[in-house]
């Protein structure tokens, strides 16, 4: 990993890498989404209301990677002191909180007609909640340390706090992962698991298409955001020093 | 010299870091287990015969609706129907619009209280889905839970 920590290195790769992520990505969210809307048939219980599925799933995956992925971020600030791994951190929070954002709203319209109600507060429910709660706290945490300056050069300018923040709230990702099997729960227990797939092969293979699509497009964009910050810093850096010399 | 005490410092970290990890890991399943009984969405009927729930106290009632159960009153808003989870079975009555997915041998959750001849009147009515996705053509046939596979009645 560490032949990665010379940003100029890790540009060199980003750089071509980001326009494949992106088009690729979108190419396959475009021929899942037309798939799933179109080539596939409709549930035998929710009608129509099933095809909610093939960005609900994406979402909820991107949402609990994105954290996933900051929290291996924090470890790697925590403990190797990798240059890049504060800004992958902050370069990942905003398109993780949107994904579980969308989740939560596509659950919601889902779970209007199929179950009866827009909200209940059940263990899924609640504690997906609570991951884009703890993003909001990632990103005004990162934001503030950001605008302190503090550790700019080392950490990309997330603080010490803000990763054990993050460390902190990875716990919460087995327990949305278990809570609709250690709780009674509203929400359906996993389709897909070790033992195979309870969703029919004709309504599940566009759903691999969306998740892979939205996967390598959460990628792009995550990449992009990454240079964004990297050339952010290298500005103030030297504005900085120009005004030191002024 | 110094690589080797850089070195010592990274292991120190990363040793304090598992440690650290290992610590708040083993609190938030502590948490969450301690929280088994009270973070439940619902009592299902076995709960509600093993733990008693006295007349009156508002809960949430989840489970199967029992295939056949399902009669619908005289006045043709009120049902009845019989809620289980396999290892015990409680009568339940709602007066109201259920909702479309609400059927019988599949999931509810209601919202209500017993009253005092251990009936549930449940004041509202949710559908609970299963993890279970087919198209139309495959509804009827049989599920089975332990290989994932349908096969058709007989």
């Amino acid at each position: 990993m560490h032949a990665f920590a010379n940003p100029a290195r890790f540009l060199k790769i980003a750089r071509p890498l980001t326009p494949w992520l992106f088009w690729g990505g979108l190419l396959l969210i475009g021929v899942g989404a037309y798939s799933g809307l179109f080539l596939t048939p409709a549930d035998y219980l929710q009608g129509e209301s099933v095809r909610i599925l093939y960005i609900h799933v994406p979402a909820a995956w991107l949402g609990m990677g994105g954290w996933s992925a900051i929290a291996i971020a924090a470890l790697m600030q925590m403990v190797w002191r990798h240059p890049l791994a504060g800004v992958a951190g902050r370069a990942i929070a905003v398109p993780g909180a949107l994904f579980t954002a969308i989740c939560l709203v596509t659950g919601s319209i889902w779970g209007r007609p199929t179950w009866g109600t827009w909200w209940e507060w059940d263990g899924r429910m609640t504690s997906m909640l609570v991951l884009l709660f703890l993003y909001f706290g990632y990103i005004a945490l990162a934001r503030a340390s950001a605008e302190e300056g503090r550790g700019i050069a080392e950490n990309g300018g997330v603080s010490r706090v803000t990763a054990i923040f993050a460390l902190v709230g990875a716990i919460n990702l087995p327990i949305i992962n278990r809570s609709v099997v250690w709780w009674n729960s509203l929400h359906q227990g996993p389709s897909i698991t070790m033992r195979g797939s309870t969703i029919d092969s004709a309504i599940l293979w566009p759903l691999g298409l969306t998740v892979l699509g939205f996967s390598l497009w959460f990628g792009a964009i995550v990449l992009m955001r990454m240079r964004a910050i990297l050339a952010q810093n290298k500005v103030e850096a030297r504005l900085a020093r120009l005004a030191r010399e002024g | 010299m110094a690589k080797t005490g850089a070195m010592k410092s990274k292991h120190q970290r990363l040793i304090l870091a598992i440690i650290a990890l290992v610590a708040v890991v083993a609190a938030g399943l502590l948490a969450a287990s301690a929280l088994k009984d009270e973070a439940a969405y619902f009592y299902a009927p076995d709960d509600v015969k093993t733990k008693g729930v006295e007349p009156g106290k508002a809960i949430r009632l989840g489970g199967m609706v029992v295939a056949g159960s399902l009669k619908k009153a005289a006045d043709g808003v009120t049902i009845t129907f019989d809620v289980t989870d396999g290892k015990a079975t409680v009568p339940a009555t709602f007066t109201g619009i259920a909702p479309d997915l609400f059927r019988e041998g599949s999931g509810v959750v209601a919202e209500g209280a017993f009253d005092e001849t251990g009936t549930f009147v449940a004041t509202e009515l949710l559908a609970k889905h299963d993890e279970r996705y087919m198209p139309r053509e495959l509804e009827g046939m049989n599920y089975n839970a332990a290989t994932h596979e349908m096969k058709a009645d007989r």
